[in-house]
């Protein structure tokens, strides 16, 4: 309930935050929504020796597509922005779906997106929207900038592969090659529990054709699972029960699951086939309705 | 009164402190404080505002609930230094100097509380969904608390309460 | 002019609560609001294994830490005699360990410093080595042979048996099944759970050198019990310690028993002559205090073809965890199990009870249970909707077959109690009525065929409250009374004070009602008071049911204690002799001249000033109310659910509940008790449980892993009530703090069951979580919810 004892920065610019991340060599911990890291702090989970609080650094709170149509999150937008956007309603369905089940709606008005991916959790909702979306993480330190992919991006549990001194400044979307569908089904027993399992599933299709798939499970994993074969199995295909069922098995296939109090491997597994083969299917027939 | 942040004991020379001001209840007030003291301790022990209330460690109950700049958020989880130059408002900053705030005469009008723990942060939740959403229906009323536990009511009583505020707000705002 | 009793907030008002005043206003005075000037504050340091020696604790980079005032060890605990402390079941408890740790989470040392991050820093410095032991996780562990001995601090302790316990009539019983055309059995596990109020326990001890008293502020819903276990413990004379009770933050039988907690905080205080405060966090709450259930049964009972109940037979386990502390009347070692089947009208019963040591928080009747008359009730329904299913007979029609006749009252039951009133038909019928029973079934059938899973669940039952008559009940040989005092000011305004503490049920609000009632004073001309010990008068508490059958009693009693006198002072004013004086509500008057009367407040005023010759002034009393009986409400519990097959998730489409709680005080609280009390049974039933690994660590100890619903899980709930008075209470009234703890898990659980059972499922122990749903859906066989056991253990 009481954190431990750490110096305290609030820098107002960008280089002023990467400055003080550098000086920290490896102590220095962001803080940005806090929704995970002030929970750890408070159950002494870690003690970082200097936080950084990016909150007063002006112009990080946006979220919105370019020309290109890649969509763009900033370090501060919110939760709650996201689920009251609506050109995030509009264009982005997987991410659309996901951002009510994000924790709880009080939470949601402080946590952010880009924190929450870079928090590494495997239980975080956000990590699988992006790996389904083939997203990356905007990074910046003393040397610039670079782009990491975020199937790279998380190496473990709460690691992930930013240089002490460098701070995630906005994660990407990369645009849609065709219409963007998607869904993102996740099994909790009460609003704010832990993942049972959660299927991101994000389509890029034309027509009845998908064009590029992906899908990504929250929960079933040291992190976050990236079901590559079962995304690739629907490339150049339609929609049917056949190619569906195959994702389906596939995923779940792909799922790494532990046996724990919320459930065992194979039910989480089962989880994955089912939520997996729900999601096409939800998308298949709104195809069909809008056709 | 006396506040656990002033410094009256011996300390170490390299204790952090900063100086914060916040507008609490648009009130303007100041405390030297350590970094690491959260938001829902200032404002108890060092503000002796003691109707923000703390129930778990984990920040699920919200039993911590005020507003922050308007938004609510679970002040167990923010530093108090974080509330540097911003406004927070807490349930003793409903009531105005004459009448109680509609949501306070809805919870006692139809029975929303009973051991009165989760009270304050579920009508600080409460205030920012009738800010932005007047009319909800029972649904929307349900999800906007689900970040606030309740052990005694069953919640079936505070959506009748939230209801009957918005609908004196609404009449009211005519 | 009659006196209108309901605008006056008399019996039957829906009065609105008095101390939502300063609630709503966040102005409520819980235990952590207080500050007392100079106040110290307090961690505990708490074991992270469940079994182990403790080689050593140093301490010493604590005491370095500055602002640290004091650390306290068991062993400097032990030179006051306070490394243990004596529990409310004639047990006794390590207040800080001493030789060995017995659970997770038991307290180790404790800190006190000048805030609680200090006291937590340095609680974080202290080092203890351990030596890890064999763990104990379940009963049945505990039992055998070759299981480690957890409490080998007490002589006369060869095993891990707690107690072994019987009632009932063995050979009768066993001609009963002999005779039985059908023998339906059961077996389960009603899993360990936790009252979780929302404010956690915690105390403010500060023991005055000058005056030798001591003053505790403390999160409890017994204060006089208190008084008298810290007079014990502490070995300080009664009349110098004042208990204080202030507002609760919930309590549902959490806040009764004695906490290590408690005890060194007040050594604390004695030791540095300062205020300490002491409140835990949800963590020590979870894993440290008293919880509810944890109770293995072998039910069977035996069967007529035509739907009579023979017999029935009840073993059950029960698992105390490393110290038996249940709050809980002492010659009942497995509390008021055997008041199952109370409703039902069976001639013959037979229980077995046996209770175990483990290694896990100590414990089981803590939790809105009349003393574990949850378990009780749900194994109950249990066993009763499996047999009407081995007999192929209607849930309903197998109650109603068996219940107890409206006529047949007070009835004595095969276990030996003694019910006092009932409609249970009737109860039944509403309930029925109410979810649309026929059609209910109907639509179920249809909605199998296209695979979609519907189930009703019913749970009836009547349970006991208001533990109980002297002849019978006591705690630690103290009787369980209840009292209140009285005194009317001249003006006709009053102050009340009770034995009882509220914590949430607002007794600020009904028990006034009470009194207007009585004597026709308006309910907002007087004020209630519990919760101090040298204010209030003797009572044992408020656990979660029993205030309105006896405390509410003695209000009842004490009120006309007061109108007995006031008679005598009306006569008086009237100069008419006693007999001439009628009574209406709020006003005597003479017989034969109804015009001519005087008011209660009139009377109030002469006992100050014109009490007639010999009477002494003044207008007080005070009551002590020995319940001859327990009172016995009754309630009808149906739920609807939807089952999805393949996920194993379930919704409750509806739940009625019928309640028949006698007179009804103030009938907005009784509902708002009954919700309450539903939505703890729809959380025990669907995601509320702590469990333990094979090696002790506790899940279940924050509220990421002790799930308790949001108001997006939690279902409406439709009431409907039926009043049958209490034929033995003054006012008629049976209370209902805890009928729908005690009643509604059942209803959810024989729902999902009704909703699986044509797939040859009969059994999935609570939480019925989507896994275990969709286990048993897919195998078609049960699921247990015991927590698993090392298969290399010995």
């Amino acid at each position: 309930m009481y954190p431990s004892r750490f110096n305290y920065e609030s820098p107002s610019t960008i280089d002023e935050a990467i400055a003080l991340l550098d000086a920290g060599r490896g102590e220095a911990k962001i803080l940005a929504g806090g929704q995970s890291l002030v929970p750890m702090l408070k159950l002494r989970f870690a003690a970082p020796e200097t936080l950084v609080d990016i909150n007063n650094i002006p112009g990080l709170g946006y979220h919105h597509f370019d020309e290109g149509g890649a969509l763009h999150i900033g370090a501060l937008c919110r939760h709650e922005d996201i689920e009251k956007s609506t050109v995030i309603a509009e264009g982005q369905p997987t991410i659309a779906a996901a951002a009510p089940l994000v924790a709880d709606p009080i939470v949601r008005t402080r946590g952010t997106f880009v924190g929450s991916v870079c928090h590494g959790d495997p239980q975080g909702d956000w990590a699988a929207c992006m790996i389904a979306l083939d997203g990356f993480i905007v990074a910046q330190g003393p040397n610039g900038r670079r782009e990491i992919p975020v199937e790279s991006f998380v190496t473990g549990p709460f690691q992930n592969v930013l240089a002490h001194n460098e701070i995630a400044i906005e994660a990407v979307v990369p645009a849609p090659r065709g219409e963007a569908r998607g869904a993102y089904l996740k099994l909790e027993r009460r609003v704010g529990d832990f993942a049972t399992a959660a299927v991101a599933v994000a389509l890029d299709m034309s027509g009845d054709m998908v064009l590029r798939a992906g899908i990504a499970l929250t929960g079933v994993g040291g992190t976050t699972v990236n079901a590559a074969e079962a995304a690739d199995s629907l490339t150049g295909s339609t929609l049917d029960a056949d190619s569906v069922s195959r994702a389906a098995e596939l995923a779940a296939a792909a799922a790494q699951p532990r046996s724990d109090h919320r459930g065992s491997a194979s039910y989480k597994r089962h989880i994955v086939n089912t939520f997996t083969a729900r999601a096409l299917s939800g998308i298949a027939s709104s195809n069909e309705r809008a056709a | 009164m006396t506040s656990l942040y002033e410094e009256v004991s011996v300390t170490p020379v390299d204790v952090p402190v900063r100086r914060v001001t916040i507008t609490v209840n648009g009130q303007r007030r100041a405390a030297d404080i350590e970094p690491r003291l959260l938001l829902a301790h200032l404002l108890r022990q060092g503000f002796g505002l003691t109707g923000t209330h703390t129930g778990c460690d984990t920040t699920n109950c919200g039993a911590c609930t005020v507003l922050f700049d308007g938004r609510p958020v679970k002040s167990c989880t923010m530093l108090a230094v974080q509330a540097d130059g911003h406004s927070v408002e807490t349930v003793e900053g409903l009531a105005s100097a004459s009448e109680l705030h509609p949501i306070q005469e809805g919870f006692k009008e139809e029975h929303g509380l009973q051991c009165g723990y989760c009270t304050p942060g579920m009508m600080m939740a409460a205030k920012a969904l009738l800010e932005e959403n007047p009319d909800p229906s029972e649904d929307e009323i349900r999800w906007a608390l689900s970040g606030n536990l309740c052990r005694c009511t069953g919640y079936q009583n505070i959506v009748k309460a939230v209801m009957w505020a918005a609908d004196k707000m609404r009449a009211s705002a005519g | 002019m009659t006196i209108d009793e309901i605008k006056i907030g008399g019996m039957g008002a829906s009065r609105r609560r008095v101390e939502d005043n300063r609630f709503i206003r966040g102005r409520g005075n819980y235990v952590d609001d207080v500050v007392l000037p100079g106040m110290l504050h307090m961690e505990i340091l708490r074991s992270p294994l469940a079994h182990a020696r403790i080689r050593s604790i140093d301490v010493s980079k604590a005491w370095e830490i500055p602002g640290v005032r004091l650390v306290l060890t068991g062993d400097m605990m032990a030179t006051r005699n306070l490394a243990w402390m004596p529990t409310l079941s004639y047990d006794t408890q390590a207040v800080l360990a001493t030789d060995k740790v017995r659970f997770q989470g038991q307290e180790v040392a404790a800190v006190i410093a000048d805030d609680p991050y200090i006291a937590k820093d340095a609680c974080e410095a202290i080092v203890v080595d351990y030596e890890p032991l064999p763990v104990i996780v379940n009963p049945m562990q505990a039992m055998a042979d070759s299981a480690p001995l957890i409490r080998d601090d007490k002589e006369n302790q060869p095993d891990n048996k707690v107690f072994d316990w019987e009632v009932g009539d063995r050979e009768a019983t066993e001609r009963a099944f002999a005779e039985a055309d059908v023998v339906s059995k059961l077996e389960l596990h009603y899993p360990r759970s936790h009252p979780s109020p929302l404010e956690p326990c915690g105390s403010i001890a500060d023991f005055d050198r000058s005056t030798g008293k001591l003053t505790v502020y403390m999160t409890t819903q017994a204060p006089h019990i208190i008084r008298a276990a810290v007079a014990l413990v502490a070995e300080l004379p009664e009349h110098m310690i004042r208990i204080i009770s202030p507002d609760l933050g919930g309590g549902f039988g959490n806040k009764v028993p004695v906490y290590p907690g408690y005890v060194i905080s007040i050594l604390a205080s004695i030791l540095t002559e300062r205020p300490v405060k002491w409140i835990e966090d949800k963590t020590g709450n979870l894993i440290s205090t008293g919880f509810g259930r944890d109770v293995y049964l072998q039910g069977e009972m035996a069967l007529r073809k035509d739907g009579r109940i023979l017999g029935v037979r009840m073993h059950t386990i029960s698992d105390h965890g490393a110290f038996f502390s249940d709050a809980q009347p002492s010659k009942f070692k497995i509390g008021l199990m055997h008041s199952a089947f109370a409703c039902y009208d069976i001639p013959s019963a037979h229980l077995t009870a046996t209770g175990m040591y483990t290694n896990k928080a100590p414990g089981g009747v803590a939790y809105r249970c009349s003393f574990r008359v949850t378990e009780a009730m749900f194994f109950q329904e249990r066993m009763v909707q499996a047999a009407a299913d081995d007999l192929g007979m209607d849930q309903a029609e197998f109650r109603r077959v068996n219940f107890v006749r409206d006529d047949d009252f007070p009835h004595r039951t095969a276990f030996g109690f003694l019910t006092d009133s009932g409609q249970y038909g009737k109860c039944l019928d509403v309930g029925l009525e109410a979810i649309g029973y026929e059609q209910f079934l109907k639509d179920q059938e249809e909605a199998r065929k296209k695979g979609r899973l519907l189930g009703i669940g019913i749970s009836t039952m009547t349970e006991p409250l208001g533990a109980g008559n002297s002849r019978e009940y006591d705690i630690l040989g103290i009787k369980m009374f209840d009292s209140a005092e009285l005194r009317v000011h001249m003006t006709g305004k009053a102050i009340l004070r009770t034995g009882a503490k509220t914590q949430g049920q607002g007794h600020e609000t009904t028990w006034a009602q009470i009194v207007a009632h009585e004597l026709g004073i308006p309910a907002d001309d007087i004020v209630v008071e519990e919760g101090d010990t040298d204010t209030a008068p003797f009572g044992m508490g408020t656990y979660a049911s029993r205030s309105t059958p006896v405390a509410g009693a003695a209000v009842a009693m004490v009120s006309r204690k007061i109108r007995a006198k006031a008679r005598k002072i009306a006569a008086h004013l009237l100069e008419v002799s006693e007999e001439d004086v009628e009574w209406e509500l709020g006003r005597f008057y003479v017989r034969s001249q109804p015009d001519r009367g005087v008011t209660i407040q009139d009377c109030s005023m002469a006992a100050y000033s014109n009490v007639p010759d010999g009477m002494e002034p003044g207008l007080e009393n005070t009551a002590y109310y020995d319940p001859p009986n327990l009172t016995w409400p009754f309630a009808c519990y149906i739920a609807t659910v939807e089952v999805d097959p393949e996920t194993g998730v379930w919704d409750v489409l509806r739940m009625v509940a019928v309640d028949d709680c006698g007179v009804r005080i103030n009938p907005m609280i009784v509902e708002g008790q009954i919700m309450g009390g539903l939505t703890e049974a729809y959380a025990m039933a669907s995601m509320q449980f702590i469990t333990f690994d094979a090696d002790g660590n506790c899940v279940g100890s924050n509220y990421m892993d002790y799930l308790l619903p949001t108001a997006w899980e939690t279902p409406g709930f439709e009431l409907h009530e039926v009043v049958t008075p209490c034929p033995h209470h003054p006012i008629g009234a049976k209370g209902i703090g805890e009928c729908a703890t005690v009643g509604g898990p059942a209803a959810f659980v024989n729902a999902v069951m009704d909703a699986v059972k044509h797939l040859g499922v009969r059994n999935v122990d609570m939480p019925m979580l989507p896994d275990r749903v969709h286990q048993a859906v897919t195998t078609g066989s049960d699921v247990s919810g015991m927590p698993p056991v090392r298969t290399d253990a010995p």
